[in-house]
C-alpha cells in the first residue's frame, strides 16, 4: 500500500515537472477567433521602439477602435537597442508582430525577404488613403521593386537646440539664419568656460544628429546617389568631419568622445544647462519637453542648423508595414491605412509625437508644444538630405564607428580612417545586386 | 542445467532492474529533455552554421570552409582570442585564490559570520547588467567615485573605461568581484568536508596556520578546488556582459577588451552575419574543450580525490 502511494506521488511530481516545462514554450502572438468572421475581436500588435511616441501611437490606436469596435490595439514599445534584434528573431520564428514601424535602415532587408505584406493594391482601392497626401520623397522610402510596403507614418529633420540663458549671459545672439560654421565655432569658444564644467557644443561620434550634418552642408556625401560608392573617400567629406572632430579635440569646445564614453551624457548636459548647444532630431522633442515642464528654469530655443558652404540637415522617415503572415492581415491593412489619413495624423500632430508625414499637419505639431518653437523643423525639410540607407549598410553601419572611433580619439588622422572606411564600405556596397 | 538456472537468475535481476532503470530515466526526463532542446540542439545547429552563410531570417547558404578561412587570417578574432586569456588569465587564480581565503577565514568561528557570508554571495543575486552599471558608474572618467576618491588623495585621476591598459583591467576587476561569492559558498562547502581531526592531529604536532594550510587544508579541498576552477575558467572564456554593458562601440578602447563572445555577438546580432558568427563561436568552443582536457589529465597530478 505505501508503496503504491510513493508511486502516485512520484508520478504527480513527473508530470507536473513535464507539463511546466512544456508550457514554457508557447509563443508570444495574439490570441483571437477566426481571421475570416469581422465580428469576432481581433487585437492587433504594433511594435515600436519610442516610449517617448508611445502616447501619441495609442491615442491614435484609440480612435481607430472607437470606428473599428472589434479591432484592439496592443501598443508595444522595444528600446532601438533591442528592437532590430527582436524583430528579426521573430520574422525567422513566422511570429512579427501585426503591425510594425520601419526604418530606411532596414526596410530593403524585410522588403527583400518578403517579410512585408504588399499594399500596392491596397492602397489603390482604398477610399481613406491617397499616396498624393505625402511628399513622394517619404513615399518612395518604402518602396520596392515598384510595390509600396508601407505608408509613411512621420518625417524628422535635425535642428539647433541652444540654452537661451547661457547665450543672454556672454551676451551672445541667438542662432539665426545669418549663421555659418565660423559663427558657430565663435560662439561655441565664447559660450565655452571649463571653469565651470560648461561647454559650447557637444561633438559627440553620431551620425544623423552629428557629423553627417555637417558633411552634408560642406557639399560632401556620405554615399553615391547611385549607391554604389562610398562618400568618405571626398575631400569635401573629409574636411567636414575633420571640422567636427576638431571641436572636441582642437578648439575644445565641446568634450572629447574619450569623455563621452566615460561617463557624459549630451542630452544630460543639455538638460542641465551645462552646454549651450546641441544638435537632435525632431524625435528628442518630447524628451526636451518633458525636461522643461520639469525644470522651469530650462529656457530652450531651437534654430536651423548653421551654413556651411550650403544649407543642409539630415531627413528620414518611418513608415507603418504589416506582416506578410500576420494572421489579421484585413484588420492590420485598415488600422495602417486608418494611420494614413488626416485626422489619424491630426492626433499624432497634437501628441507632439512626431511630425506626421501627411502634408501640411506639421502645423499641428509646432503648436501641440508650447515649451519651445519648433518651426524650424519642418521648415527645414526643403534643404534636407535622406539619411543614408542601403541594403548592405546592417555591415557598413557599424564600420563607420568602428574606424572613425580612433580620429576621435586622436589616435589617427581623420583622412587616414575615412580611407580605410571608404574601402570596407566599398566592399560591403558591391556585394549588393 | 547449470547454465538453465544462471539465464533463469538473470532475467529475474533483469526484470527487477528494467522497473528500476525506467523509473531513474523518467525522473530525469524533463531535465534531459530541456537539455536537448535548449543546448544539444542549438550546439548542433551552430556547428552547421558555421559552413553557410546568412542573409537573414533563417535563409542560408553553403559555403564550405570559408568562415574558417576568413578566421584564421582575422586580426580582430586574434586580438579577441588574447583579450579572451588575459582576462581569464587573471580572474581564474586571483579569483578562485581570494574565495579560499575568505572562504577559510568564514569557516573558523568568528562572530558575525553568518553576517559576512550572507554579504560575500549577495552579488550573486545581483543580475549581471545592474552590477555592470554600478561599477560603470564607479569608473566614470570625470564623476566616478573611484576619481573622486583618487582626486581627494592627490592621486591624477584614471581614464578608466576609455584607455587601452586600464580597460580590460576594469572588466576584470568585475570579474573577479563577482565570481567571489560563488566560489566562496563552494569552497566553504569543501571545506567544512575536512574532518577536524587532522586539524587536531595538527595541533598536537605543533604546526602553525600556514603550515596547516598548506599541508591539510589545500590537499583535502582540491576535489573542490578543482570543480570551481574548472567553472570558472569556463565562465572567464565566454566573458561578455560586462563588456558589452561597460564599454561602448563608440569606446577606442574596445579592441583591446573584446572578448571572443562579443565578437560572436556583434557579427551574428549587429552585422547579421550569423554564418562567420557561429565560426567564432566553435573556435571558442575547441578552446574550451582543449583546455577541459588538458585539467582533466592534470588533476590526477594536483587533486588528492581519499
Amino acid at each position: 500500500m505505501k508503496k503504491s502511494l510513493k508511486k502516485l506521488v512520484a508520478m504527480t511530481v513527473c508530470s507536473l515537472m513535464l507539463s511546466t516545462a512544456l508550457t514554457g514554450c508557447g509563443t508570444k502572438t495574439s490570441t483571437s477567433g477566426s481571421s475570416t468572421s469581422t465580428s469576432a475581436p481581433v487585437t492587433l500588435t504594433y511594435s515600436i521602439w519610442d516610449t517617448n511616441q508611445e502616447p501619441g501611437m495609442k491615442a491614435m490606436a484609440d480612435a481607430f477602435t472607437k470606428k473599428n469596435p472589434n479591432i484592439k490595439v496592443k501598443v508595444e514599445v522595444t528600446p532601438w537597442d533591442q528592437y532590430w534584434t527582436k524583430l528579426e528573431a521573430a520574422g525567422t520564428g513566422g511570429a512579427l508582430p501585426d503591425v510594425f514601424w520601419m526604418h530606411t535602415n532596414n526596410f530593403d532587408k524585410y522588403s527583400s525577404a518578403n517579410m512585408l505584406l504588399d499594399l500596392t493594391d491596397k492602397i489603390k482601392a482604398s477610399s481613406d488613403v491617397k499616396l498624393s497626401n505625402f511628399p513622394t520623397p517619404l513615399v518612395d522610402l518604402f518602396v520596392n521593386t515598384g510595390k509600396n510596403y508601407g505608408l509613411p507614418k512621420d518625417y524628422d529633420t535635425v535642428g539647433l537646440w541652444y540654452n537661451k540663458d547661457l547665450f543672454d549671459k556672454a551676451k551672445i545672439a541667438y542662432p539665426d539664419s545669418t549663421w555659418d560654421w565660423a559663427k558657430f565655432l565663435d560662439a561655441a569658444q565664447k559660450l565655452t568656460d571649463k571653469s565651470k564644467g560648461i561647454y559650447g557644443y557637444t561633438a559627440n561620434l553620431d551620425t544623423q544628429q552629428g557629423y553627417y550634418d555637417f558633411v552634408y552642408q560642406n557639399n560632401g556625401t556620405i554615399l553615391s546617389d547611385d549607391k554604389k560608392t562610398s562618400g568618405y573617400s571626398l575631400p569635401a567629406t573629409k574636411e567636414a568631419i575633420q571640422f567636427y572632430v576638431d571641436l572636441s579635440l582642437k578648439y575644445k569646445v565641446s568634450p572629447t568622445q574619450a569623455q563621452f564614453d566615460g561617463g557624459m551624457n549630451g542630452g544630460d548636459m543639455l538638460k542641465s544647462g551645462k552646454v549651450a548647444m546641441g544638435t537632435y532630431g525632431s524625435w528628442m522633442v518630447a524628451d526636451f519637453k518633458a525636461a522643461a515642464q520639469k525644470d522651469t528654469s530650462l529656457h530652450l530655443g531651437l534654430a536651423a542648423l548653421p551654413k556651411g558652404k550650403t544649407n543642409a540637415t539630415i531627413y528620414n522617415g518611418l513608415g507603418n508595414v504589416v506582416a506578410h503572415n500576420s494572421k489579421h492581415a484585413e484588420e492590420a491593412w485598415k488600422f495602417v491605412e486608418y494611420m494614413g489619413t488626416q485626422e489619424a495624423n491630426v492626433i499624432q500632430a497634437n501628441s507632439g509625437a512626431a511630425i506626421p508625414a501627411f502634408k501640411d499637419v506639421d502645423k499641428g505639431w509646432t503648436e501641440a508644444t508650447k515649451e519651445f518653437d519648433l518651426s524650424a523643423y519642418p521648415a527645414m525639410l526643403p534643404i534636407s538630405h535622406i539619411f543614408a540607407y542601403s541594403k548592405s549598410k546592417p555591415t557598413w553601419e557599424p564600420l563607420e564607428t568602428k574606424y572613425l572611433k580612433d580620429a576621435f580619439y586622436g589616435k589617427t588622422t581623420v583622412s587616414d580612417a575615412c580611407d580605410k572606411l571608404a574601402k570596407d564600405m566599398n566592399a560591403a556596397l558591391a556585394t549588393e545586386k | 542445467m547449470g547454465t538453465e538456472l544462471n539465464k533463469h537468475k538473470k532475467l529475474k535481476l533483469s526484470k527487477a532492474k528494467l522497473s528500476d532503470y525506467s523509473w531513474g530515466y523518467l525522473m530525469i526526463a524533463p531535465t534531459i529533455l530541456g537539455l536537448i532542446v535548449l543546448n544539444i540542439w542549438p550546439l548542433i545547429q551552430t556547428f552547421y552554421l558555421s559552413f553557410q552563410s546568412s542573409a537573414g531570417f533563417g535563409i542560408t547558404q553553403f559555403v564550405g570552409l570559408d568562415n574558417y578561412k576568413k578566421l584564421i587570417g582575422d586580426p580582430e578574432v586574434l586580438s579577441a582570442t588574447i583579450n579572451t586569456f588575459k582576462y581569464t588569465l587573471v580572474v581564474v587564480p586571483a579569483g578562485v585564490f581570494l574565495s579560499l581565503i575568505i572562504a577559510v577565514l568564514l569557516n573558523t568561528n568568528i562572530r558575525g559570520k553568518s553576517l559576512y557570508r550572507t554579504i560575500y554571495f549577495l552579488p550573486m543575486v545581483a543580475a549581471p547588467a545592474a552590477i555592470a552599471m554600478v561599477w560603470k558608474w564607479l569608473f566614470m572618467s570625470d564623476f566616478g567615485l573611484i576619481n573622486l576618491i583618487f582626486k581627494g588623495v592627490g592621486l591624477p585621476a584614471v581614464n578608466w573605461l576609455t584607455s587601452g591598459g586600464t580597460a580590460l583591467f576594469a572588466v576584470i576587476v568585475v570579474g573577479i568581484w563577482s565570481s567571489l561569492g560563488f566560489n566562496m559558498i563552494i569552497l566553504l562547502a569543501g571545506l567544512q568536508e575536512i574532518p577536524t581531526t587532522f586539524y587536531e592531529a595538527a595541533d598536537i604536532d605543533g604546526a602553525g596556520p600556514v603550515s596547516k594550510f598548506f599541508k591539510i587544508t589545500l590537499p583535502l579541498v582540491s576535489p573542490t578546488m578543482f570543480f570551481v576552477v574548472i567553472t570558472t575558467l569556463i565562465g572567464s572564456l565566454q566573458v561578455f556582459d560586462y563588456i558589452y554593458m561597460m564599454i561602448y562601440k563608440t569606446n577606442a578602447a574596445l579592441g583591446s577588451v573584446q572578448s571572443l563572445v562579443y565578437l560572436f555577438y556583434d557579427y551574428s546580432f549587429i552585422q547579421l552575419n550569423k554564418g562567420y558568427g557561429s565560426a567564432i563561436i566553435v573556435w571558442l568552443f575547441i578552446i574550451i574543450m582543449v583546455i577541459t582536457a588538458i585539467q582533466l589529465k592534470l588533476q590526477k597530478k594536483w587533486v588528492h580525490y581519499d
